[in-house]
């Protein structure tokens, strides 16, 4: 268990920003740029970290705690997951709503953190993302309920394996498909990627989690861009864990295939954004509550 | 669960929700027209191909993914309008509903007295989900256009139903049901033309004057 | 411990007396408040200290203990019962009455020569000993009337501020809804008591024989009356009112713990009747999840502190009644597991409301103090100026949204998973709905999260928004923190430890309402224990240490104002309020229904006037379903009108009429 401890919060603290480099080079790559190199977003939180921040006067305790959850939250819920086919250092039955309730904390003290400095554009911000996670969180709810009633367990780690390999003929197979479908609409919508957020706009009036962290600066920043990146990858690796084959039984092998997985899905993201636009944001509701009634349709098509 | 007509159904029924949850006029033509067309492939997978058979699926095919569109189409650049503006009951409870639907038939279909062979398969939900969302569009919607893919979507669902039945069912019967639909689109059609010219909106709401 | 003499229903007395004695020396110190005052303080909280102690051990002992005052001239005893399931719902009734009655000692000031003082702390101990009998009687009449009591001695205290128009609405509407409950309450006990042969709680184990069409009947009285008071949806409509218009401490003691007596009652009732039929559990469970989703929409578009917390109230009753339904179910089809996660959830979350919902009260109550208005947009900023006070209701935010490690995570994760498990092992259709419950659920906590930020948000952080707000300061008082610490220290205990509750919970308890269920089996709870305590607590003691060493230790370049996205003059008039913070969720996900009614007046004239614009977040069930209703029956009722004739001989002869057809009936009658 500690190896895996080990090797879960190494995966995670080390690969993070790569997928974000990943993401934005396959964009430059598919705009006809040639791009930032991959470990830019390294070099930028260092840069970050190495800065100094300005404070707002308003702010107290909330504003500081904020990144400092948004980026342990991530730490404790990758912790509940299997990386592919190296299992889950924690785990036990009933640990998926732990996971989802886990994000629920950080959700908690990003917006709080925002409301802390009393500007209304942090204010919009902050609304925007809670309503918008009351409609995410069900979806997350309804696609671990279908693994947990096909695998029979409400452990996160052994919902996973190789369900859809095995499955893909068996009954079960439209159902897992449209959850793992739903599952990478949420992991865009909890990260803020387009179609629903755009990452890469400042101070724009359709934006949810940039608007959310304008005031916040130098190290604090880079916490939470540093969180943001674990974020992904542990929703990503949600996803990932869909199509990992069966373990190989050597750690290594089965940590590159998982990282090779993950490193494809980061470019799926940016294959993703190329071609899509941001939807209007009265439009963003309507996207995520389709994605409910799909996953819905999913758990009908199971239980019948 | 994974053959052919299963996974035709299947997508028959996510184009029962995107219709339901859609505004724009053309993307609905659109998705109905594909949703026939996907239909029209069943008699195929189905049937024994028979002279039967081909006929149906062929006929089906034209009927429900060329022409209708086109008159469809044709309608809406007549009469330019674009989207559904503001429907009777919002896309997200229209689609809410459209959910509760689908559920209730799948557990209603489950329970009916069917043939071993079709006791699993997705026809009769399919065909039940199908149905409940072309009368919630034909509830729901405000445009005599919309109204008219309500009432292809309802044709739809009836079509799953016949497939079944097609071998049993004479094939006038089938023709005539396509037929009876294509009468009423180009009646819809006509009206629709005259309703613009009168009252230079679709709103169905204006008709209710009539009633005086 | 303490001598065993003590820790029993007999200590349980002496608790009674104290409150009793102390609430009339209270009223006979007539209107020297600075005696009164402090008086009646002290007696509540002693009493309540006194009877938690005496309660503790009888959580987990098996035998229920019996005393009985004989009380001739009502014709019956004075009957009380300890069992598990009363010692059950008197723990919290005691903390709570605790916690109020040190919080009120700084928070209530009173001029010296005035009654108030006095009649308020008679009230207050009379209500902390009606709680307990009801808790504790053992026959109907006793319940009854110690239920009677405990409605108006309430009363009296919600309408503390009677000289305000709305509290006297308040009172009104509170005072016309308990007692439409407690008809129902009436119909039931003496509908069973025929049934039963006696009143006594005791022979109403012969209702287990009753046939299924009379026993529905019974529990269809028991859950209208006691839904009435719990705040069950639809009946809920006095709560958002009445709870407002009461002092916070008294809010804290109804929302907390008051309508939790209905509960008691409910499984009470339960524990007589024959096993209730599955579509029942069903319909309680729908009915619970709906009025979740209502109250905690509702409480998103208030902008009073105390009405939003209110509406919260109204979802957590149905957070509850949803996990009453979902074991009465499982009960009724066998589905063992999921009745004990259920009905194990359900009751550790009515402790965890208790609370949760007691300290946010009382910190609420605070706010209002300081800031003197209870609407969110006259406070704002408060946090800095009162960081206990605004730390402790951030702690309780926290714990209410149901965010581990604090204990509103655990009754809901109890929850899911019975929910999960129900749907795991029944047949389709149910399956579905228990699935569809589960995600609505999620749906609710992802809604009481935006309520909660919006609470603290708007009225602790950024700038404040008004005079008042800006110039209010942390009060010196150590009652009134440590009134608030209790609660605070507990929720965190629950959250860290849930093995200490639950194991209080799953014994007798547990035996009592679930009877074919081997009651120590713990296999299907989440792993509670030693490992849970030690990563949870290592966690949180690493965050709290790693944002303080930030905290103090600011690095930082520079402070300045808020960036005012290149406005030069950015103020609080710009700010996120609590309306425009839900208007998104209002838009996109509620129904139109819960919208707040806007009135304005609009002139087209050149040179407008000034112009009005005014918000009412009325109840709709009230205004749409109760008021045109009862407007109805009061037509109705216009006819009787003709009976009042004002005359002295007229009402003689009504007297006269009904005596002799009373007479007459007694001799026809066999």
């Amino acid at each position: 268990m500690f190896i895996r401890l080990l090797l879960h919060l190494l995966l995670l603290a080390g690969l993070s920003p790569l997928l974000i480099g990943v993401i934005t080079r396959t964009k430059a790559i598919i705009a006809g740029r040639r791009g930032a190199p991959l470990w830019q977003p390294y070099r930028d939180l260092g840069k970050l970290f190495r800065k100094d921040m300005v404070l707002s006067s308003t702010t107290t305790w909330v504003f500081r705690a904020g990144p400092v959850v948004g980026i342990a939250v991530p730490l404790m819920a990758a912790l509940l997951i299997p990386f592919g086919a190296i299992g889950a250092p924690f785990s036990f039955s009933g640990d998926l709503v732990l996971f989802v309730y886990l994000f629920g904390l950080a959700r908690f003290f990003t917006v709080l953190a925002a409301l802390d400095t009393g500007s209304s554009f942090e204010g919009m911000g902050a609304a925007r993302e809670a309503t918008f996670s009351c409609l995410a969180e069900p979806t997350l709810f309804v696609a671990f309920i279908v693994l947990a009633r096909i695998s029979g367990s409400f452990t996160l780690d052994t919902m996973f394996g190789t369900l859809l390999a095995n499955n893909l003929q068996t009954v079960y197979g439209v159902s897992l498909v449209l959850t793992a479908i739903c599952l990478f609409i949420i992991m865009l919508a909890e990260n803020c990627r387009i179609p629903f957020d755009d990452p890469n706009t400042h101070l724009e009036l359709t934006m949810i989690h940039e608007v959310m962290v304008l005031d916040h600066s130098g190290p604090d920043f880079g916490l939470i861009l540093y969180g943001a990146a674990m974020k992904l990858m542990v929703m990503g690796t949600l996803v990932v864990n869909f199509v990992m084959p069966p373990a190989t039984g050597h750690l290594l092998l089965d940590a590159g295939l998982y990282v090779a997985a993950l490193l494809a899905l980061a470019a799926g993201i940016g294959l993703v954004e190329s071609g899509m636009a941001r939807l209007r944001l009265i439009k963003v509701p309507q996207l995520l509550i389709g994605t409910s009634l799909l996953s819905f349709f999913a758990l009908v098509l199971l239980l019948r | 669960m994974n053959t052919p007509p299963n996974l035709i159904l299947l997508f028959v029924i996510l184009f029962n929700f995107f219709i339901l949850g859609t505004s724009r006029l053309a993307t609905c033509i659109r998705s109905v027209a594909l949703q026939g067309a996907l239909l029209s492939l069943l008699p195929l997978f189905l049937h024994t191909s028979t002279f039967h058979t081909y006929l149906l699926a062929g006929g089906a095919f034209i009927l429900k993914g060329l022409l209708m569109p086109w008159l469809l189409f044709r309608a809406i650049r007549q009469v330019r309008i674009r989207r559904e503006v503001e429907p009777r009951i919002g896309y997200i409870p229209t689609l809410l509903l459209g959910a509760l639907t689908t559920a209730g038939a799948f557990i209603f279909g489950d329970r009916l007295p069917l043939l071993p062979a079709h006791l699993h398969s997705l026809f009769i939900p399919a065909a039940l989900a199908t149905l409940a969302a072309g009368f919630l569009m034909l509830i729901t919607r405000r445009k005599a256009i919309t109204q008219v893919l309500g009432y292809l979507m309802f044709e739809n669902g009836i079509f799953i139903f016949g497939t079944l039945l097609a071998e049993a069912m004479p094939f006038m019967v089938e023709m005539g049901v396509l037929l009876d639909m294509l009468v009423a689109i180009f009646v819809m059609g006509i009206v629709m033309n005259h309703i613009n010219r009168e009252f230079s909106t679709l709103n169905t709401e204006q008709l209710s004057l009539l009633r005086e | 411990m303490t001598p065993t003499f003590f820790t029993n229903i007999n200590g349980l007395l002496l608790v009674l007396a104290v409150y009793l004695t102390g609430g009339l020396l209270c009223l006979i110190s007539g209107p020297r408040a600075r005696l009164a005052h402090p008086l009646g303080a002290a007696t509540a909280a002693i009493a309540s200290a006194l009877g938690f102690i005496a309660t503790l051990p009888a959580l987990s002992a098996v035998a229920p203990q019996h005393v009985a005052l004989s009380w001739p001239a009502a014709g019956v005893d004075l009957a009380l019962t300890l069992d598990p399931l009363a010692a059950f719902f008197l723990l919290p009734i005691f903390l709570l009455t605790f916690c109020g009655a040190l919080y009120a000692i700084d928070y209530l000031h009173f001029p010296d020569r005035s009654w108030r003082a006095g009649l308020h702390w008679f009230f207050y101990n009379s209500l902390g000993a009606s709680m307990t009998v009801v808790v504790l009687a053992a026959n109907g009449l006793v319940f009854l009337l110690a239920w009677e009591i405990m409605s108006l001695s309430s009363f009296f205290l919600v309408t503390h501020d009677y000289q305000e128009e709305k509290v006297r609405q308040a009172g009104w509407l509170y005072l016309v809804a308990t007692h439409i409950g407690a008809a129902f309450l009436f119909f039931l006990f003496f509908a069973a008591s025929r049934a039963a042969g006696s009143l006594d709680f005791a022979s109403f184990t012969a209702l287990r024989t009753l046939p299924a069409d009379s026993a529905l009947l019974l529990f269809f009285a028991a859950l209208i009356g006691f839904g009435a008071k719990a705040g069950l949806f639809p009946m809920h409509v006095w709560l958002p009112d009445a709870h407002p218009a009461a002092p916070s401490h008294v809010s804290a003691l109804m929302s907390g713990v008051m309508i939790k007596t209905a509960l008691y009652g409910l499984l009470r009732m339960l524990t007589f009747l024959p096993p209730i039929p599955g579509w029942i559990g069903i319909a309680v469970a729908i009915l619970g999840i709906i009025g979740a989703l209502f109250g905690i929409a509702m409480a998103a578009t208030q902008t009073d502190i105390k009405r939003s917390l209110a509406y919260s109230t109204v979802e957590n009753i149905g957070i509850i009644f949803l996990g009453f339904g979902l074991w009465l179910f499982c009960l009724a089809t066998g589905h063992e597991a999921a009745a004990f996660l259920a009905l194990i959830g359900a009751l550790l979350h009515i402790w965890n409301h208790s609370l949760f919902k007691g300290l946010l009260f009382l910190g609420a109550g605070s706010l209002v103090h300081a800031t003197g208005s209870r609407e969110l947009s006259a406070m704002g900023g408060l946090l800095r100026r009162m960081p206990l006070t605004g730390s402790l209701l951030f702690f309780g935010g926290a714990a209410i949204s149901a965010l581990p490690p604090l204990n509103g995570f655990i009754s809901e994760w109890l929850l899911y998973l019975s929910l999960f498990k129900a749907g795991q092992d029944t047949l389709a259709g149910t399956a579905v709905l228990f699935m569809l419950l589960a995600i609505l659920l999620a749906l609710v906590s992802g809604l009481v999260m935006l309520v909660m930020t919006r609470l603290l948000g708007v009225a602790l952080q950024g700038e404040p928004r008004s005079q008042a707000a800006a110039t209010a300061h942390e009060s010196s008082a150590v009652l009134l923190i440590a009134a608030m610490l209790i609660p605070a220290g507990l929720c965190l205990l629950v959250g860290i430890a849930p093995q200490l509750p639950l194991q209080l919970i799953n014994g007798p308890l547990i035996a009592m309402l679930l009877p074919n269920f081997a009651a120590a089996d713990t296999t299907l709870l989440p792993p509670f224990g030693p490992a849970w305590s030690f990563t949870m607590l290592v966690a949180l003691a690493l965050l709290a240490i790693i944002v303080t060493v930030r905290t103090v230790r600011r690095r930082a370049a520079g402070r300045i104002g808020t960036w005012g996205c290149g406005y030069l003059k950015p103020d609080t008039r710009m700010a996120y309020t609590a309306g425009s913070y839900s208007q998104f969720a209002q838009d996109t996900v509620f129904c139109s229904c819960i919208t707040p009614t806007a009135a304005s007046t609009r002139s087209a004239a050149l040179f407008p006037p000034a112009a009005q614009f005014r918000q009412e977040r009325l109840d709709p069930v009230l205004t749409r379903w109760f008021l045109p209703l009862f407007r109805k029956l009061a037509e109705q009722a216009y006819a009787f009108r003709r009976l009042q004739a004002g005359q002295l001989s007229i009402y003689v002869l009504y007297i006269f009429t009904t005596t002799i057809l009373l007479l007459g009936w007694s001799i026809m009658a066999p």
